[in-house]
């Protein structure tokens, strides 16, 4: 078979798609702008990045001790920016989504905290007043408040000038025929209160030596550990480039968005009468269609590599993995993409028709398959569902050949799904195609 | 020279074509005339491969027409009634493209495009997108795309729709040369001057079948116009 006719179509292909300059540029700078958007929305946070803050409010109603040491804790928290408000100001402030979470301390909290912390009874309660809308920061400033309630009461407990009247008060209580603790229960806490009483004292002692007014010492519960974190990427003090996630997904949607006008493209050469010229040729299906799908998948691949050589030298994405790999992912998209604007073309009956639904069934595909949002955030059944839309091996292909920096391995799968979807779309498009006018 | 024997075919219940039989000779033009729906461009596309008929044959020199590869297509030159060209792109380009095609590459292609495009009088206008020409230019255009690999056989569905008096002009001067050099032209038309200048023959088709075969003096011997003869035969009803 002489190669001059499947040249002489891809060739024409190309001068028919950089013919419209203004379509070009479109193809190729609207990847780059939104993924440009999306890569700083998922930058992530690198060494010398500022730490993105989750903004609160303290609403202090106690003004204890512990409310106070709770404050102070909070405020010197990395991960919070911490502004004290009346409770009307602050919950405004939340609906107006201004702030995250307004964390209300009740009046007496403070002692409330001690009484329980020994009882385990009466305990009092923080109120969240929090933006729905946030609800996965409202779990961290749970968390956080967790640590910096439990060292405040804690410390003021085990030294603090309290202490000894909720020590006292606890013992009274123990001493009490009201009380409903097993007897053996009984006798390990007063034992434990009668140390921290000799303790606190011993302290205060030490603290009236050192002539240190007011001072007690250390003492309470702290974390017993520091975290070190170490993101797991493919180099050594590497940090992660949210652009390699970003240019990836949005190359992919607009490979298939190129390929959505090659579909159509073969749709008006239908209505346009083109059509009837190539099928008057002695030219077999294959052949027309097979040039089709080769043209297709160089537009496509172009629009891919113009996305990522921009993020590569703009944004500095690297292909840390095998870069064999990274290519057999791409090519193996691009095949993909273009049996899939085949497939449009066989099922379409208009231009317009089959733009509409093949850009919504190109938007889903694109969405499920993590090109937006990587799939992690993904409910976990929707995480296992995505893996029949192809999308989701050419993005999970491209992360890992790109800033995960896996090797060859990591990508034959995603590569043989691909192809295997290209079969498949070329084999439904040749069967549904009308080849009879 | 193209035979069809008996061809019929049928789209769901409509019979398009039913029973045609026509002969074409080479140097001759043969005139396929029938009002809208008659089964002209229904025949055209089984005469050129594009529709798979369901009964009847074509050949081309005694070969049968078949299949999507088939060595006749190559001898067959479809002038399509639309103007199946890329406006986007020159009338080159478009001449390049539909050449390759049929294998042309090279200074064979060079030398087809350049004759094509002298015989339509389009050589000056050969880099201009087709976008900006006229209805008339981009008529002419439709014929050089069918003539590019040199056919034995131009199948022409409408050339002329559309176009002003010049340009048809230009065309039947395109068409009585191609003749000239021993082609054969099988010419759909629904105007009767046209088929009564270029026609040796016509065929007057309706409801898909062949309701006279004649020569242009032949159909109208008897009096009248070939218009008149034409109206007679297929009646004075629209036609959707």
């Amino acid at each position: 078979m002489s190669l001059t006719p499947v040249i002489g179509i891809i060739t024409k292909d190309l001068r028919v798609f950089w013919s419209d300059r203004r379509a070009v540029i479109m193809a190729f700078a609207m990847p780059i702008t939104i993924a440009s958007f999306f890569g700083f929305i998922f930058q992530g946070r690198s060494s010398d990045d500022e730490v993105a803050k989750i903004p609160i409010l303290l609403v202090d109603h106690d003004g204890s001790r512990i409310s106070t040491a709770i404050l102070d804790g909070v405020k010197a928290d990395k991960n919070l920016a911490v502004r004290s408000l009346p409770l009307e100001q602050a919950r405004d402030s939340v609906r107006r989504g201004n702030d995250t979470v307004a964390v209300v301390i009740p009046p007496g909290f403070g002692a409330a905290a001690g009484r329980a912390f020994f009882r385990g009874a009466a305990k009092p309660q923080l109120d969240f007043l929090y933006d729905p809308s946030r609800a996965m920061e409202l779990a961290m400033v749970r968390g956080v408040m967790t640590q910096h309630v439990m060292e405040a009461v804690s410390k003021e407990m085990f030294s603090g000038q309290g202490s000894q009247a909720i020590i006292d008060d606890t013992l009274r209580q123990l001493d009490s025929p009201s009380t409903t603790m097993p007897e053996d229960e009984q006798r390990s806490l007063r034992d434990m209160l009668t140390s921290i009483q000799r303790f606190n004292a011993l302290n205060r002692i030490g603290a009236t030596a050192s002539g240190a007014p007011g001072a007690t010492g250390g003492g309470g519960l702290s974390m017993p550990f520091e975290m070190h974190e170490e993101a797991v990427m493919a180099r050594q003090n590497a940090s992660y480039n949210g652009f390699a996630h970003s240019f990836a997904g949005m190359g992919l949607q607009f490979m298939l968005f190129a390929a959505i006008n090659m579909g159509i493209d073969i749709l008006t050469e239908r209505q346009k009468g083109i059509w009837k010229r190539l099928r008057s040729v002695p030219l077999s299906k294959f052949t027309l269609l097979g040039s089709k799908i080769a043209s297709g998948s160089i537009i496509s691949s172009l629009v891919l590599l113009v996305s990522f050589a921009f993020s590569i030298i703009v944004w500095h994405v690297r292909i840390d993995g095998s870069k064999a790999g990274f290519v057999g992912v791409a090519i193996a998209s691009a095949l993909m993409a273009a049996s899939y604007g085949l497939l449009i073309a066989a099922l379409g009956k208009t231009p317009n028709a089959a733009r509409g639904a093949s850009v919504l069934a190109t938007l889903m595909m694109v969405m499920l398959g993590g090109a937006w949002v990587p799939t992690f955030v993904f409910p976990a059944w929707l995480q296992r569902v995505t893996v029949v839309v192809p999308t989701r091996w050419a993005v999970d292909g491209f992360d890992a050949m790109s800033w995960r920096g896996l090797g060859f391995g990591a990508a034959v799968m995603p590569m043989l799904v691909l192809l295997g979807f290209a079969v498949a779309f070329s084999v439904l498009a040749v069967w549904r195609f009308r080849w009879e006018e | 020279m193209l035979e069809a024997v008996s061809l019929r075919k049928s789209f769901g219940t409509l019979v398009a074509v039913d029973d045609v039989s026509l002969r074409l000779e080479n140097g001759e033009t043969l005139g396929l005339l029938g009002p809208n729906g008659a089964g002209k461009t229904t025949t055209v596309s089984i005469l050129c491969g594009l529709t798979t008929p369901d009964r009847g044959t074509v050949s081309i020199d005694g070969q049968p027409l078949g299949g999507d590869t088939s060595p006749g297509k190559r001898k067959i030159g479809l002038v399509p009634q639309d103007l199946a060209l890329y406006e986007e792109l020159s009338a080159r380009d478009n001449l390049q493209f539909f050449g390759a095609l049929y294998g042309l590459a090279g200074a064979e292609l060079e030398a087809a495009l350049a004759s094509s495009l002298a015989l339509v009088g389009l050589a000056d206008r050969a880099k201009d997108r087709v976008k900006v020409f006229s209805g008339g230019m981009k008529r002419r255009l439709n014929l050089a795309a069918g003539l590019l690999h040199n056919p034995d056989i131009l199948l022409l569905d409408e050339p002329t729709v559309g176009v002003d008096p010049q340009s048809r002009n230009a065309i039947f001067d395109n068409l009585e040369q191609l003749k000239s050099r021993g082609k054969a032209l099988l010419y759909t038309t629904h105007y009767m001057e046209e088929a009564q200048r270029l026609a040796d023959r016509i065929v007057i088709i309706d409801h898909g079948k062949v309701i006279a075969s004649d020569t242009v003096a032949g159909l109208t011997h008897g009096g009248g116009t070939l218009e008149s003869v034409f109206l007679h035969l297929t009646g004075r009803s629209l036609r959707d």
